[in-house]
């Protein structure tokens, strides 16, 4: 165990760090620029209930009824092998619709360092091959596969009754026709580094060999009408999916493949309109793949951040609370009204902003010629003086705004 | 965000209470308007849950869907909300007053009303434009029929969901908007859409700062949210048990009577605390005296509930689920026009929103010290009557020599440029030559040329008519936009595609 580590295990006191999901490392992009957040999401505190701790439950839940529509929904896309499924996604990326496709169901076992291996080792042997339009990447031999031999191995497979017809038809080609067939994998596990450590996260599907790529497939219960979803909810699904992209890309390379051959265009499955009628959408993640990997290897370098820590920091949810707010106090966070949809710990750091432009939002503290303190704010407008000549145009901003609004509440007529 | 406007927020903080933004109110608000609060399904498309409508405080009516994913509840609840909003808007379709048109060539009439609907917050706006996309192309007839009712409602909801989007319309109003539009608090603009946090703001109970009445808005056991979302926490603990109740009760009358009531309980107290705050928003609101411009924009507002009920009446196709190129782009050009002719009329309106552009320049306050009101200009071919103001003023001003300007006190007359100079004492003088409103002579009639000692404010926004820009007709849609589109030639007539009604399109 590295120093770091050891580090981040003292921080979160005697138990197991948090499990991040697509969601959580969708939800570290937010805010970057935040300290406290990168530290406690590294060290996998269980902030929910940190925050219940120290006195600022966070109102996170979801409605049973949305968790109920989306599993449904789910269910009804990927009904009888995935067949209307594998249709919506090959006319959704202009390739022919396969006559058949191989469905592989990943979704079942308790051990996730078996699944993962399982998911990692027929994922890489679905590479489309010579043929496909994804030739021009030469992909290596399929046989060369290192962890194919695993995949027979792998106690599970047997369990479920696809997979190994599944896992033929992925890893050779198909009746010899020279054509490799397409193949969906039915949430498969994949691994991601997060602060130094193993992430698992489950997309609801791959879907390998279908335009030459493999493309990360999402389905999503909120519908798209008339062309148009919520842009919240649109926003939300495409990081989580940019997240799929960059662990199935960095699976990819560790197989020595192209990581290019994961593509940066994610299919979207939604409901149209009002009805329950699926249908497919491509979103380009390509932004959200930059700002997840910047975000991730800002926080495997988590040693520099923890250089600025206090030795005794901690957020071990059995401390004491008047402990806990005294230690998160020493490490600085950048509030910003957005956290209060992302962060669990986002009242009590708003509660600990109080007072300052910040909280008000980013344009107000910006329209206040970026002064952080509420009190300094007025201070100038009242016409106080000047120590730091940065501030002499801002304060004759905020001076002439104050004489203007003195002077039209107090009726003059303009 | 305007300087003004965040210092007045950052006074909210210091002071414990939400600002004024505005010294008049910029908006109408109708002698009985319908308000209404809906609540959706989480999860589901739109699909409503329970809605408290009326016109009065004491008119709650409560509806609400026992099982919103079934189909035919749904529109059994469009049908009832429509009972209540179609006779609302019947209601508004008395008496009717000439309009001249074409220079007083020709006449129209237009509704001396026009119905105002309020909802919570933008989010109730969307509810609202939903439930009329997926209503307004419902069929009377075939596999799935629904009451005439259902699609008239659908269109007239769409109509107000558009009106919502035009600068400046008071038809469909939410109150957090309204409430924000004249209010500043110490919190920020995402849990301003809060309406019982922001009202704590701005009224908060007896004993309670508006910081601390907002904090205690923020827990949903004693605040449920404004809808249509419902707290996660209600749905799991309260709403799932009550509907699976109902569903399991089948056949069993009473047990259905039972679980019904209990569903309308809950239901009911989820609504009632945002229905009483909409009528305290309104009080709020009600208090502040009218902006002298609101009734002209109100008069937009029934001259297009004048021309929707008259399409309507006329057998028109319902709004289309999206606008043809051309379409698209005049509504683009309206909305446009409508925001700057809404800012202008704001800033002439009211002093506070004035201040916004003095602080930035494009306005000043200053005393008249020299005026020549009998100027005249002879250059041209016949003398006009040009008289010249100098003004002094201690405030920055920002305006080009040759810039044309306008004065909110006289809005008919035109001031041009002629010199800007800063003087010693850090002041500035501004010479400005006056064309209008001064009667047709070459003599300034009395009182239209500002005399010396006159404080006044002169400003870049001008309330002069901009003429609406010109767009082809549907069938010469340029290729740039795609090319006339190719449908049927009685689509081409309105302008629209065909409704295209799905029978697929369940709802469900």
């Amino acid at each position: 165990m590295t120093s770091s580590e050891e580090r981040l295990a003292t921080i979160r006191g005697g138990v197991p760090p948090r499990r991040h999901n697509a969601r959580t490392i969708a939800a570290l992009t937010g805010n970057p620029g935040c300290t406290r957040r990168a530290v406690l999401d590294g060290a996998g505190v269980d902030k929910p209930l940190l925050a219940e701790r120290i006195g600022f439950p966070a109102g996170f839940g979801q409605s049973r009824f949305a968790i109920t529509r989306g599993n449904a929904f789910e269910a009804q896309v990927k009904a009888d092998g995935g067949t209307e499924l594998l249709r919506l996604v090959a006319e959704r990326l202009g390739v022919p619709v396969p006559a058949t496709a191989s469905w592989t169901d990943l979704g079942h076992g308790d051990d996730p360092a078996g699944r993962e291996r399982r998911s990692a080792a027929l994922l890489a042997a679905a590479l489309p091959t010579a043929g496909s339009a994804a030739a021009v990447f030469a992909a290596p031999d399929v046989a060369a596969a290192p962890a194919a031999p695993d995949v027979a191995a792998a106690p599970d497979v047997a369990g479920a009754p696809d997979v190994a017809g599944a896992s033929g038809a992925a890893a050779s080609e198909d009746g010899g026709t020279g054509e490799p067939a397409a193949a969906l994998f039915d949430h498969p596990l994949l691994g991601l580094e997060v602060a130094g450590r193993r992430v698992h996260l489950e997309p609801d599907l791959v879907a390998a060999r279908l335009g030459g790529r493999f493309h990360v497939v999402e389905i999503k219960s909120f519908p798209v009408i008339d062309g148009q979803a919520d842009p919240a909810k649109l926003a939300a699904a495409a990081v989580q999916s940019a997240v799929y992209v960059l662990a199935l890309r960095e699976l990819l390379a560790a197989y020595g493949h192209d990581p290019q051959l994961v593509s940066h265009e994610v299919v979207l499955v939604c409901p149209r309109d009002f009805a329950n009628q699926p249908v497919a959408h491509l979103l380009d993640v390509r932004k959200q793949l930059l700002v997840v990997r910047r975000q991730l290897d800002r926080m495997a370098r988590l040693d520099t951040l923890l250089a600025a820590v206090p030795a005794d920091f901690t957020a071990d949810p059995a401390a004491d609370p008047a402990t806990l707010v005294g230690s998160l106090s020493q490490v600085p966070a950048r509030y910003a009204p957005d956290c209060l949809a992302s962060c669990e710990l986002a009242y009590f750091c708003r509660h600990e902003a109080r007072g300052q432009t910040g909280t008000l939002g980013r344009p107000v503290r910006e329209a206040l010629g970026g002064i952080t303190d509420v009190a300094e704010v007025l201070a100038l407008a009242g016409g106080e003086r000047v120590a730091d000549p940065e501030r002499a145009q801002a304060a004759a901003l905020l001076r002439a705004a104050a004489r203007l609004r003195a002077d039209a509440l107090g009726g003059v007529p303009a | 965000m305007s300087t003004l406007r965040a210092l007045a927020a950052a006074q909210a903080v210091a002071a414990g209470a939400a600002q004024p933004v505005a010294t008049v109110r910029h908006l109408h608000l109708s002698r009985r308007p319908l308000v209404l609060v809906p609540l959706a399904m989480a999860g589901e498309a739109n699909a409503p849950l329970a809605a408290m409508v009326g016109a009065a405080p004491g008119e709650g009516r409560l509806l609400i869907v026992p099982q919103p994913r079934n189909r035919d509840q749904r529109f059994a609840f469009a049908a009832e909300l429509a009972a209540t909003v179609l006779p609302y808007l019947a209601g508004h379709r008395g008496a009717t007053e000439a309009v001249a048109v074409d220079r007083g060539r020709d006449v129209r009439y237009r509704y001396l009303d026009a119905p105002q609907l309020l909802v919570p917050n933008p989010a109730g706006v969307t509810f609202l434009r939903l439930l009329g996309r997926s209503t307004r192309f419902r069929r009377v007839d075939g596999e799935y029929p629904v009451p005439p009712e259902v699609p008239l409602l659908g269109r007239w909801l769409t109509f107000f969901a558009e009106r919502a989007e035009h600068p400046g319309s008071s038809a469909l109003l939410a109150m957090t908007q309204a409430l924000t539009l004249h209010w500043a608090t110490g919190q920020s603009a995402v849990e301003d859409l809060h309406l019982p946090a922001l009202l704590g703001w701005i009224a908060p109970p007896a004993g309670l700062t508006g910081a601390g009445a907002a904090a205690r808005a923020e827990d949903p056991s004693v605040c449920p949210p404004a809808g249509p979302a419902t707290d996660p926490g209600f749905d799991n603990r309260l709403l799932a048990p009550a509907v699976e109740a109902y569903a399991a009760a089948g056949d069993d009358e009473a047990a259905r009577v039972e679980a019904y009531a209990r569903l309308e309980r809950l239901l009911r107290d989820q609504l009632t605390p945002t229905w009483d705050l909409m009528w305290r928003g309104l009080g709020l609101l009600r208090a502040l005296p009218p902006g002298a411009r609101v009734a002209g924009r109100w008069d937009g507002d029934r001259d297009a509930f004048t021309a929707q009920s008259e399409h309507i009446d006329e057998g028109g196709a319902p709004q289309p689920r999206r606008d043809g190129a051309v379409a698209a782009a005049a509504r683009l050009h309206r909305l446009e026009r409508a925001a700057a002719t809404y800012a202008v009329q704001r800033a002439y309106d009211d002093p506070l929103v004035l201040a916004e552009y003095r602080l930035t320049g494009e306005a000043f306050v200053g005393e008249v010290v020299l005026a020549d009101p009998a100027r005249v200009d002879d250059s041209g071919r016949r003398p006009v009557l040009r008289p010249r103001i100098q003004l002094v003023t201690t405030e920055p001003v920002l305006v080009p020599v040759g810039a044309s300007l306008c004065s909110p006190a006289r809005p008919g007359q035109k001031a041009r440029v002629v010199f800007v100079t800063p003087t010693a004492d850090g002041k500035t003088e501004v010479v400005l030559e006056l064309s209008g409103g001064m009667g047709r002579g070459l003599t300034a009639t009395p009182g239209s040329v500002p005399e010396v000692g006159q404080r006044l404010c002169y400003t870049t926004l001008s309330e002069a008519y901009v003429p609406s820009g010109a767009f082809p007709a549907v069938e010469e849609t340029p290729w740039t936009h795609g090319g006339p589109p190719d449908v049927g030639p009685a689509a081409v007539a309105d302008g629209a595609p065909p409704p295209e009604p799905e029978p697929d399109e369940a709802w469900a």
